[in-house]
């Protein structure tokens, strides 16, 4: 029989046993009497020889070893029963706990799921992003993003390595599909050979692309995503072997991949291969993400090592040209800098999790600190029954364990109610979490998860009835009973729990609330920086592409761009339009080059500072709100007639020649064969890479120009941003209105990315309205907690002091007086809370320095602020009891003296 | 936990000696309280009471097993047997316990000098 059988089978164990000793007795008591005893004597001689029946039968149960399993049970029981006969504590409680560990359990689980699980790919350990920097190229070096791989560099690296298992590079774009329905821009991922290998993801149909498909001129081939196969060919298996058009090329589909798979953290409807044309490639072109699996037992510092040794490899195995000197890049000071993939893929997101897992810790505390408040003044209440079990022999380990079974039985049932919380926490946190969330679609409560609810509910539950538990079940409990109920006085001594409890959570409260005061601050001081256009709502966007074998001279691209504006600046209610090779915080590649002065010296002439490159038409700053500092912009005309004109931000002009007026009449050029360039215009500067960012220095370009790609014919940017300014943006008559201008120049175009300016901007302070809305609500909540802690701990003082006062309104005192004294003892209280929270938050509020912008981590202002709200709070919260305080009727309160 | 049965004896003796009586034959707790006062004249004071506490323990080590029987003078009974652990654990806890008496009788040996 196993223990857990027996367990379930004693009650049949313990019957047998009493019986046995009754017919014990009874054969006894017989064979006595057979043997001329009376009854009565027989009884009494059987008993005697037998021996104390109810200590032998407690002894023989315990052999079995179950006391402890009963005694609990016999806890549990009574603490239920406890919980039971105070319905209305039991739910305040409840509630309290259950919203506690549902905001936990919410958070925790999106904590686990972007954070804590490894990556959706095998092994995913051994997966790395090929991060370098490179802090001798100027203009680069304060990028995040480091420098990306160029594709002699990927060809260097892929075949000298030594620790890489598979490596590849890739690149995320769209590119438009056509001959389905109608037109469309598909989001595309251009990976090289040895992507997928690293990967190791199987394909859920067909074959993966292969290296018969990196070759230049071979044969066009594709890969589908699972969302795109599914939304375009639902599900069709026999889809492999058809042709799609991809930019108005036929490219064979060979293979779908599984749902859920992201390259890196990009989701994409179509895969190409990036299929480089070998012998035309230099050493430039730094516009790839690296990504590589390691060897097994390959550590980052050996593969970093590894990378290093190639860098003069490559630099010897491929040119920039003629007469150039392929170990310049020596000055970059390329340095690899290998992350994991999974970092690369959380990137900053981390910080905002771990303060809002933080917080949001800090608001169970306050609950839980509630919690206990309530359970102390209950536990008041049944002193008297608590000094009786005392007195009747209840050791007070037995009393002290008693009433934590209790506290953890709360703690448990919030649990369950907490998860349910939970789960529509984590649908609500989605809901309102940053667009860009890493990982948005892993996110669920999992078995961790559930764990870590659980730990969290007996945790809390211990935490409540600790205080409770070693104050009034201790050695001391029985002199309760001698002083008696009526009579107990309100000692000093007794309330000192509760007001530890209250100080700190009045402190916990000032930590979260400065916290979500700093945030404040930080998005106020986002919203006074000029990003570089105005009026976001009534900005427009949508992305056009004109593919090459659609239309193949760049003037008549122009030419048709050109056409599209027309036609939507005729649109009623449209002020302007205008095109550019992106507008800010758009996120696309931008390009980067070096840039010369002509009256500035470079040393040996091929070494200047990396500049952000631009291209926007007549009327795009007008269209965007970006002001001109001086000069004039572009006309059609000069862009037309490949005239040498260019701008610049305001900052480039500064550095290069002191003020924006100076720079104008200046010539510029990007490499020598290209002529000067004459500065017309200086424009204001423009937060390209996100309001938090400074703005970069920019060079704009006419969308038409000889050299665009380094060489003289004339080009075009074929994939343009087109800005519409209209009151009506956004809305869906307006998208029609705009869709049928454009297609009324050409029908094939489809629209990509289209959303308003606003939508953009929102999208690029989302981290930060995310942390905003989350620290506001933990503070919220900490305050609202602890004002009723106060409430609580204040009104049941004045309860206990009835008498006291009463004595003192008889003896002639006022209600101020009462009303004043009861106020004094909050805020002392309120007092020592704020004074602790401060020092708290000066020590905490640094860790989110990362996350604040304009605004320090010590601002006075926000801690004088929260400081004087808290304590307004905290005497708004004491005078409610203290007014009913004044009402003792003396004549009552004294009758019982 | 102190059990009443170790006030006269040292620990095991009771599960010993009862034991040795199963091993002649299954026999209820009132008809073994009896053989056992009966087998040591009396000599060993034991509650009878004292016997369940010990056949509680020796149920749950599952050194006998109890069976409810009809008694040969008619009464419902729990028939206590031993099993074959309770066996080989008999055997070797009287090895032990002579090996003991054996050690403590040379000490009480009276004459060395």
């Amino acid at each position: 029989m196993s223990w857990l059988k027996q367990l379930f089978s004693r009650k049949q164990l313990y019957e047998d046993l009493a019986e046995e000793i009754r017919e014990h007795i009874e054969e006894k008591v017989e064979e006595l009497v057979a043997g001329g005893m009376s009854r009565k004597e027989a009884e009494a001689a059987a008993r005697r020889a037998f021996g104390n029946v109810m200590l032998t039968e407690e002894d023989s149960r315990n052999m079995w070893g179950w006391r402890s399993v009963e005694d609990l049970l016999a806890d549990v029981r009574y603490g239920l029963r406890a919980l039971r006969h105070n319905p209305m504590f039991t739910a305040v409680a409840l509630l309290t706990i259950a919203i506690g560990i549902g905001a936990n359990a919410a958070v925790f689980s999106v904590v686990n799921s972007v954070l804590l699980k490894p990556l959706n790919y095998p092994n995913a350990e051994e997966l790395v992003s090929l991060h370098q920097i490179a802090p001798g190229a100027p203009g680069l070096a304060d990028f995040e993003s480091g420098l990306h791989l160029s594709p002699s560099m990927y060809f260097t690296y892929a075949e000298h390595n030594r620790t890489f298992q598979s490596l590849g590079v890739w690149d995320a774009g769209t590119l438009s599909v056509t001959g389905l329905a109608e037109p469309e821009q598909v989001r595309t991922v251009e990976v090289s050979d040895g992507v997928l290998q690293a990967l190791e993801v199987p394909p859920a149909v067909g074959r993966w692309l292969s290296e018969a498909e990196q070759v230049p001129r071979g044969p066009q081939r594709v890969m589908l995503s699972y969302g795109y196969w599914q939304r375009r060919f639902g599900g069709d298996r026999s889809i492999v072997g058809r042709n799609i058009k991809v930019d108005g090329r036929p490219r064979e589909i060979v293979g779908v991949m599984p749902k859920g798979f992201r390259l890196v953290d990009t989701d994409f409807d179509v895969m190409v291969p990036l299929a480089f044309e070998r012998r035309n490639l230099i050493l430039a072109g730094f516009g790839y993400e690296g990504l590589a699996r390691l060897k097994p037992g390959v550590s980052i510092a050996e593969a970093n090592a590894d990378l290093t040794r190639m860098l003069p490899v490559w630099m010897d195995s491929w040119t920039n040209g003629p007469g150039t000197n392929p170990h310049f890049y020596e000055t970059w000071k390329i340095t690899p800098m290998i992350r994991p993939l999974k970092r690369e893929i959380v990137g900053n997101v981390s910080e905002v999790l771990w303060v809002v897992m933080g917080t949001i810790g800090l608001v169970m505390l306050v609950a839980c600190a509630n919690v206990t408040n309530l359970f102390l003044v209950r536990i008041e209440s049944r002193q008297q029954e608590l000094a009786v079990r005392a007195a009747l022999g209840a050791g007070w380990g037995r009393m002290v364990r008693g009433l934590l079974v209790e506290s953890v039985m709360l703690g448990l049932m919030g649990g369950v109610v907490g998860a349910a919380f939970a789960y529509s926490g984590v649908r609500l946190l989605l809901a309102i979490g940053p667009a860009n969330l890493p990982r948005l679609s892993e996110i669920s409560l999992d078995a961790r998860t559930l764990g870590f609810t659980v730990v969290l509910a007996v945790f809390s539950g211990l935490l409540l009835g600790l205080i409770p538990a070693l104050k009034y079940a201790g050695p001391r409990a029985s002199l309760a009973l001698r002083s008696g109920g009526r009579a107990a006085s309100a000692s000093r001594e007794r309330h000192r729990a509760r007001n530890v409890l209250v100080v700190g959570q009045v402190a916990m409260a000032l930590v979260l609330l400065v916290s979500a005061g700093l945030m404040i601050r930080t998005f106020e001081a986002l919203r006074t920086v000029s990003p570089g256009f105005t009026d976001a709502r009534h900005l427009q966007l949508t992305r056009i592409s004109i593919p090459e074998v659609m239309v193949a001279e760049p003037e008549r691209v122009l030419r048709i761009q050109e056409e599209i504006l027309k036609k939507l600046a005729a649109i009623p209610g449209v002020k302007s339009a205008g095109l550019g090779s992106e507008m800010p915080m758009e996120g696309f590649d931008s390009a980067w080059d070096c840039i010369f002065a002509q009256d500035k010296i470079y040393p040996d002439n091929v070494m200047a500072p990396l500049r952000l490159y631009k291209n926007i038409s007549p009327g795009f700053l007008d269209t965007a709100g970006t002001r001109l500092i001086a000069g004039r912009e572009f006309t059609w005309g000069e862009v037309y007639g490949l005239r040498p004109v260019v701008m610049i931000s305001e900052n480039l002009a500064r550095e290069i020649w002191g003020t924006p007026s100076e720079a104008l009449g200046k010539q510029l050029r990007e490499f020598s064969s290209m002529p000067w360039h004459e500065v017309i215009g200086v424009i204001q500067d423009v937060r390209e890479r996100g309001v938090q960012d400074p703005a970069p220095e920019i060079v704009y370009w006419p969308p038409m120009m000889e050299y665009l790609f380094g060489e003289k014919t004339a080009q075009t940017l074929r994939t343009e941003t087109f800005v519409i300014r209209s009151e009506r943006a956004g809305t869906e008559t307006f998208l029609n209105e705009v869709r049928q201008a454009v297609w009324s120049v050409n029908s094939n175009l489809p629209l990509a990315s289209v959303r308003t300016m606003q939508g953009v901007y929102d999208k690029s302070v989302a981290r930060t309205s995310f942390t905003l809305v989350m620290l506001g609500i933990a503070g919220v909540m900490a305050l609202l907690l602890g004002m009723i802690g106060i409430y609580g701990v204040i009104s049941y003082t004045v309860s206990q002091r009835k008498r006291e006062i009463g004595i003192r309104l008889a003896l002639g005192a006022q209600g101020g007086d009462v009303v004043k004294m009861v106020l004094s003892q909050g805020t002392k209280m309120t007092l020592a809370g704020v004074a602790i929270g401060i020092g708290a938050a000066l020590g905490l509020t640094p860790l989110m320095r990362s996350l604040l912008f304009g605004v320090t981590a010590q601002d006075p202002r926000t801690f004088a602020a929260v400081a004087v709200l808290l304590i307004l709070v905290a005497l708004l919260a004491c005078y409610i009891p203290a007014r009913r305080a004044t009402r003792v009727d003396p004549l009552v309160a004294l009758r019982y003296e | 936990m102190k059990t009443r049965e170790q006030r006269d004896l040292f620990p095991g003796a009771l599960e010993m000696m009862i034991l040795r009586t199963l091993k002649r034959q299954p026999l209820h707790g009132y008809a073994l309280a009896q053989h056992i006062k009966r087998t040591s004249n009396d000599l060993l004071q034991i509650e009878e009471g004292s016997l369940y506490p010990a056949l509680q323990r020796l149920l749950k080590e599952e050194l006998v097993k109890a069976e409810w029987g009809i008694s040969s003078t008619n009464r419902r009974v729990r028939i206590y047997k031993l099993t074959a652990t309770g066996a080989k654990h008999l055997e070797h806890e009287v090895s032990r316990f002579e090996k003991m008496l054996e050690g403590i009788t040379r000490v009480l040996a009276p004459g060395e000098s």
